[in-house]
């Protein structure tokens, strides 16, 4: 295999020309601050890319990870503070348990009835955003009342540098989370066959159960973890921000989405990667990004966004058809 | 006597009351090619099933090794032996060829953690004793049809099975391609495994199987070994009558008229030059050559296809300019293209839609569609050309290839054409539909004086149905013959030396 053949080769030359060009009209860029701040925002849009990645390679497609993102962290907190409870560990297990619940029942609605992931998700996300804001409550949660231990724990820094004016950036200790999980979920893809399973469904769902592949198991075990993977965001994303918002996460959808089309993944399942998924999370925060430090008006960001996915898809679609050929 | 590995007896399988198998013997020896020969929809894909352990037989029994069973699941069958190749390979696409040989394995040793030293290993051994070269870490979506065939073989080799089925291999193969595959079969049979070659291709099954049955209606026909048979007693088989094979014969009328489709000087850069041609009314003129001879082309030109084109095109003596699809249309030429199913059909539309889909305009009021008149130009097609169905309203997918083409011919038909382009008119199709198929084509250049220029591959079926062939060689018509003049090895062997 030529290394050129490679996305992920193609998708890192891309990168760092665009960095470089960046670079060029915006000097600030390269700035230490700048490049923490950069990593600081892929953590969240990355988690949730890992979680999306695994239903496309499924050859699903998840729209509801939003929702259940917003769902976990809001009831966690709500039930941090009905119970005055302190601590880190158990909050975030309970994130990561609410997420995986939902995700069973996408999972369940896809086997069961053999529905299109795209239009169960859509369901679903709908259906716990509506829920969440009717019957738990629709107040945030800011600064005030946010429970300190969370903004403690989400504070932690891997290294800080003093800068010559005497002020401290630092890089924030979350990306190791991050790099830890997507570490995780390539090792998971890579190496195991829960993983070559997905790989398989998203081949084929007919040869995949021919060669013995039990699909129901493999397909709870996609939606529960991602779903897991966006309770366990969801959670992180309010602790680094201080604030848990029911109506948060708009949006953030299609941004994901974007990323992980960006890193190469096909739509129509079976090729991607989380190195993939890595860079193209990485490529889609720092045009946002730049987009901000040229101080372009944030509705054309929308505009920004939604060209990235179209024209990602094109070119992961006729990098398909060519190998077909 | 050779012994026997899988004895069918008196296998029944019903269907909702219908036998799709009745009274089925089938004996399959150890190490010999086995053909079973049916045309679509005979019971074929049910024997394959009730031997690999999908359908369980109403009644009757399955020996292996002289044991007897009264019906297999899956997995008893795989363990008995019994590997079935189907057509679509159950191949993935988006994994490399190392990772498909080696899945079947992993998971029958009930892995939890993919070893891809091992998976390596695994794939080079079972390429190696097929004796292929094929590069185990290319993604299987980047092989041919034949690659992949190969790859489905070596997988299927791996559980070291005794019997081999192959569910009509050949059906996307080049002839070079099947050459390629039978040596590999008989190498396979070499080791003592018997193979079941299940196909509806006469010079295929006669040239590489030992022992041929003969499937019809769900029953078994004809048995025996292959010397027995010749291309015409199988066709009798198959299909329970004789096909006709005489020749199609057209008498210039005692005064000339002009020819319905004239062609002077017709060049495209690249594909074609300088042809020339007259088709009369009633005559059918075939087009024969190598693939890449620029046959296609040429129909696709004059469809208004390849609007490059130079030179000029008159039907009826009125010149026409095909630049365009809807000119070709207007001026009445109707094109049935090779590849009915891409090209033609809307497959998950009704009958009558597909039939209707050209002259919409013509049986609509200020846009507005008249109803009743659709629908009675619709039935009277489908009577016409004699389709199988009880509606219209079916969608067209569900029809046989044999049916499908003649809806692709019905709607060409409703235009009022004047001369009829067919690329590859039966490709895909059984015999007993081909035979009909040729029957209309016939009737309807005699009743409708139209002009016919048949392209195939078949040089038999030009041969029994044209009056005059055409060989094209290098964008060039280099050769006419009268077909009363010739014979196929003529032209067949005009076509080799091209090579």
């Amino acid at each position: 295999m030529t290394l050129f053949r490679r996305s992920e080769v193609v998708i890192a030359a891309i990168l760092l020309v665009a960095m470089i060009l960046i670079g060029l009209v915006n000097p600030a860029f390269w700035q230490v601050d700048n490049l923490f701040s950069l990593l600081r925002s892929n953590v969240i849009i990355g988690i949730m890319a890992l979680g999306v990645l695994l239903v496309m390679l499924s050859g699903g497609f998840d729209v509801s990870f939003p929702a259940f993102a917003v769902a976990a962290m809001y009831l966690t907190v709500k039930g941090m503070l009905y119970f005055g409870y302190v601590g880190v560990l158990v909050p975030f297990v309970c994130a990561i348990l609410i997420g995986a619940a939902c995700g069973s029942i996408n999972a369940f609605f896809v086997w069961k009835f053999r529905m299109i992931p795209l239009i169960v998700t859509l369901g679903t996300g709908s259906m716990v955003r509506g829920f969440l804001l009717g019957v738990v409550g629709t107040s945030m949660i800011n600064i005030d009342r946010f429970p300190p231990v969370l903004i403690d724990f989400a504070k932690a820094e891997v290294f800080t540098i003093t800068k010559a004016d005497g002020t401290h950036s630092g890089l924030t200790a979350m990306v190791l989370i991050y790099f830890a999980l997507a570490l995780g979920v390539h090792l998971m893809l890579r190496h195991t066959m829960i993983g070559r399973s997905i790989f398989a469904l998203g081949g084929g769902a007919e040869a995949a159960t021919r060669v013995g592949f039990d699909l129901k198991k493999t397909i709870f075990f996609i939606y529960c973890l991602a779903g897991a993977l966006a309770g366990f965001a969801g959670m992180l994303h309010c602790s680094m921000i201080w604030l848990a918002n029911p109506r948060d996460f708009v949006g953030t959808d299609l941004e994901v989405i974007a990323a992980v089309v960006l890193g190469g993944a096909s739509i129509f399942g079976g090729r991607g990667s989380v190195l993939g998924t890595m860079l193209g999370v990485f490529m889609l925060v720092m045009v946002k990004n730049s987009l901000i430090i040229m101080k372009v008006d944030t509705t054309w960001q929308l505009v920004v966004v939604g060209s990235i996915i179209v024209i990602a898809t094109a070119a992961t679609a006729w990098r398909d058809r060519k190998r077909q050929a | 006597m050779s012994d026997v590995f899988l004895d069918l007896r008196n296998v029944v399988k019903r269907f909702s009351g219908v036998a799709a198998l009745d009274d089925v013997s089938l004996t399959i020896r150890s190490g010999e090619i086995h053909c079973l020969a049916g045309e679509n929809g005979s019971g074929k894909s049910t024997v394959i099933k009730v031997m690999s352990g999908v359908y369980r037989p109403d009644s009757g029994s399955i020996a292996i090794d002289g044991r007897t069973h009264s019906h297999l699941t899956p997995i008893e069958a795989i363990r008995h032996g019994i590997q079935v190749i189907y057509q679509d390979f159950s191949l993935f696409g988006n994994l490399t060829v190392a990772e498909n040989l080696a899945l079947n394995t992993e998971l029958r040793n009930k892995r939890k953690l993919v070893n891809w030293r091992s998976v390596r290993d695994l794939a080079r051994r079972a390429l190696d004793r097929l004796g292929v070269d094929i590069d185990p870490e290319q993604e299987v979506d980047e092989l041919s049809t034949a690659g992949r065939q190969l790859v489905a073989i070596a997988r299927a080799l791996m559980s070291d099975p005794r019997l081999l089925i192959m569910d009509e291999p050949t059906t996307a193969l080049t002839r070079k391609e099947v050459e390629t595959m039978f040596r590999i079969v008989r190498d396979i049979q070499a080791h003592g495994i018997s193979i079941l070659f299940v196909s509806h291709k006469m010079r295929e099954m006669l040239e590489i199987s030992e022992r041929l049955s003969v499937i019809r209606n769900g029953r078994m026909v004809a048995e025996g070994p292959t010397s027995n048979f010749d291309e015409s007693t199988i066709v009798r088989h198959m299909t329970g009558h004789d096909i006709s094979s005489e020749t199609y014969h057209w008498k210039a009328p005692a005064t000339p008229t002009p020819p319905r489709l004239e062609i002077a000087g017709l060049t495209l850069a690249g594909a074609f030059e300088d042809l020339a041609l007259s088709v009369h009314p009633g005559e059918i003129v075939g087009l024969s050559g190598l693939l890449g001879s620029g046959r296609t082309e040429v129909a696709q030109a004059l469809f208004g296809l390849e609007p490059g084109h130079t030179g000029t095109v008159r039907i009826d003596g009125v010149p026409v300019p095909l630049d365009r699809v809807q000119t070709a249309i207007d001026a009445g030429i109707a094109y049935v293209p090779e590849d009915r199913l891409t090209e033609g059909l809307f497959l998950t539309q009704s009958i009558d839609r597909n039939i209707l889909a050209t002259i919409y305009e013509r049986i609509a009021d200020w846009s507005v569609i008249d109803r009743p008149k659709a629908a009675n130009l619709a039935a009277s097609s489908i009577k016409a050309l004699q389709i199988a169905t009880p509606t219209g309203d079916k969608p067209v997918g569900e029809l046989s290839g044999g049916n499908q083409q003649r809806v692709v011919l019905a709607r060409w038909l409703l235009t009022e054409a004047k001369v009829l382009i067919l690329n590859g008119p039966t490709v895909g199709v059984d015999v007993g539909s081909k035979a009909e198929i040729h029957r209309i084509i016939r009737d309807l250049a005699v009743e409708k004086g139209l002009a016919v220029v048949m392209i195939s591959d078949d040089i038999l079926e030009l041969v029994q149905n044209c009056n005059r062939i055409v060989v094209m060689h290098r964008g060039r018509f280099v050769e006419t013959f009268e077909t009363a003049d010739t014979s196929e090895q003529r032209i067949s062997d005009m076509l080799t030396s091209f090579k």
